[in-house]
């Protein structure tokens, strides 16, 4: 088992600008898009902390919370070797929606980004096949952005325009 | 083109399985390119199924999209309910009573069966071993009678609330369950007798979508998926909730990340749920299944027409734009559904519903890897693969 504290002393001693705190169900570490890439190669290959498991990926959109920036993209990591979770929260601004992909450390993200790039609209660079997952390929617009109205914009249309 | 026997050239076929094929369970289709029998990639197309609930629930109070739970995973809808309503409650940080984690734990042990017994018969079937479907089929009626009977639907359970139960469970609910536990070892030892060791049933599917223990961690899956690639993960044993840490079982594992690996292991996993069931049903507990906060249940009919508080809390939990709120922050919060770790992701901000409620499929991760199970294997092995994974569409594209 490895403690909280001593994941809280890894990541500061090489990322300074990464905060950890402690959330009731697990570990959170917020960082910034310059650290991203390197702070999750490194909390998967760091042989002691070892998240050698990515259990989701996901987007929140903060437009009504007037955040900046607008967008999370979360992230909840697994140890199989320490029984611990971590979630990862890397913000995005609403004008520069490129984030690193993470497919090449664990594929599990290959169809989790789909969906999140295909719902939020964020531009995961680097990703083999970055095409839309649920919805169909004609689509127009990200439905779980808080812009975007429950009951559409009229996409039945768009798809019965197909020929 | 490539050469395969002295002049005789083939070229690569695409063959399309799906949207609407017998075997697919479900709106998915399937894109193989095929190079004679042999597939040489598989590209599984979904989303016909896509029905926005992430979304709809930020529309809907907590209470409300618990109706949306069921049609997830609509062979386990109650493992759904109680998935969500666990989630929440842990937000608000509600202790629900001894009684109620005592029937959630047999629901959801319950609702493993009849999941395994639908995987189970369906996947025989689509193989071509029609005798074992019926057998689970019938056990499986037994437990949608006792479903019926206790929630009143077969399908749209909705049975819990957050801070409990819809109401308790009726009077002979013991005895119905002592009863399934009586008679169903026979109906297991029959499906195990009828293919576990069947000749035809493991020719047909030993060695077929192999998922090597790297590719299985790699990928994300859970469930029996992972365990039949050797890795012992189980949200019962590895955070315990509800009252896993105070019961006596097992968790199968299976080294040889087959189909047949995949089989043995969910068969095996339906004895240990009936285990879990048989040490429940024993020192079952009396007492209420609601918390006693009526802030987050429904009061009495009683308090309702005689008491001004009861009144009021009858209506904030029931009229529109009401509902109670739930302190703002977030949760990941996972339990073991039959097909693997069903996690919900909520976001609260101090409102009656949720700015982001993202549901963690187990169905989805699972099918990411369908390209590596299915490359090098024949056209036939596409359905036995796909039955081994058990993919329920609804849950699969939400």
């Amino acid at each position: 088992m490895v403690k909280i504290e001593t994941i809280r002393q890894k990541i500061s001693a090489k990322f300074s600008q990464a905060s950890l705190t402690e959330e009731p169900d697990m570990p959170t570490v917020s960082v910034s898009k310059k650290d991203f890439p390197e702070l999750m190669a490194f909390l998967k290959n760091d042989s002691d902390l070892s998240f050698d498991y990515l259990t989701d990926v996901t987007g929140v959109d903060y437009l009504k919370q007037e955040r900046e920036p607008r967008f999370d993209i979360v992230y909840h990591l697994y140890s199989f070797k320490n029984n611990q979770r971590l979630r990862v929260k890397l913000g995005v601004s609403g004008e520069d929606l490129d984030v690193p992909t993470m497919s090449e450390l664990w594929k599990a993200a290959l169809w989790l980004e789909r969906e999140a790039f295909e719902m939020f609209g964020f531009n995961f660079v680097g990703h083999p096949d970055l095409r839309r997952l649920l919805l169909p390929d004609v689509f127009d617009g990200f439905p779980l952005r808080k812009d975007y109205p429950l009951r559409g914009r009229g996409e039945r249309d768009v798809v019965l325009d197909l020929k | 083109m490539s050469e395969t026997i002295k002049g005789l050239t083939t070229d690569r076929m695409i063959l399309n399985m799906g949207p609407q094929h017998p075997a697919t369970h479900g709106t998915l289709r399937l894109v193989l390119e095929l190079e004679g029998e042999k597939v040489v990639k598989a590209e599984p197309h979904i989303g016909y199924l896509h029905s926005g609930f992430e979304k709809l629930g930020e529309y809907k109070t907590y209470n409300q999209w618990i109706t949306l739970s069921d049609r997830m995973n609509y062979l386990s809808p109650l493992c759904n309910n109680i998935g969500f309503a666990q989630a929440v409650e842990k937000l608000i940080g509600l202790e629900i009573p001894e009684r109620a984690k005592y029937i959630r734990v047999i629901l959801a042990e319950l609702s493993r069966i009849a999941d395994h017994l639908v995987w189970m018969g369906t996947h025989a079937l689509d193989i071509g071993a029609m005798t074992a479907f019926l057998y689970g089929f019938e056990a499986r009626e037994w437990l949608y009678d006792l479903f019926e009977h206790t929630t009143g639907a077969r399908l749209t359970t909705s049975y819990t609330r957050v801070g409990g139960f819809l109401k308790d469970v009726p009077e002979d609910f013991e005895e119905l369950v002592k009863q399934f536990i009586k008679k169903f070892p026979k109906v297991l030892k029959q499906l195990h007798g009828l293919l576990t060791r069947n000749r035809i049933w493991m020719d047909r599917i030993r060695g077929i979508g192999y998922l090597s223990k790297e590719d299985a961690i790699n990928y994300g899956v859970t469930g029996p998926v992972l365990r039949g690639s050797g890795i012992d993960y189980d949200v019962r044993k590895n955070f315990p909730y509800l009252i896993y840490d105070r019961l006596d079982f097992e968790i199968p594992v299976c080294d040889d990340g087959d189909v047949y690996s995949r089989y043995l292991v969910r068969m095996e996993e339906m004895a240990q749920s009936l285990k879990i069931t048989e040490q429940c049903i024993k020192d079952f507990p009396d007492g209420p299944v609601n918390v006693a906060d009526e802030k987050y249940k429904l009061p009495e009919k009683e308090k309702v027409y005689h008491t001004i508080e009861g009144l009021i809390h009858h209506f904030k939990n029931v009229m529109p734009g009401h509902g109670f709120p739930v302190p703002a922050g977030e949760i990941y919060d996972a339990t073991e559904a039959p097909n693997g770790e069903l996690g919900f992701y909520l976001v609260s901000d101090g409102t009656n519903k949720p700015i982001r409620l993202r549901v963690r499929p187990p169905s989805f991760v699972n099918f990411a890897p369908f390209d590596v199970l299915m490359r090098g294997n024949m056209v036939s092995d596409a359905v036995a693969i796909l039955g081994s994974l058990n993919i329920i569409a609804g849950e699969l594209d939400r």
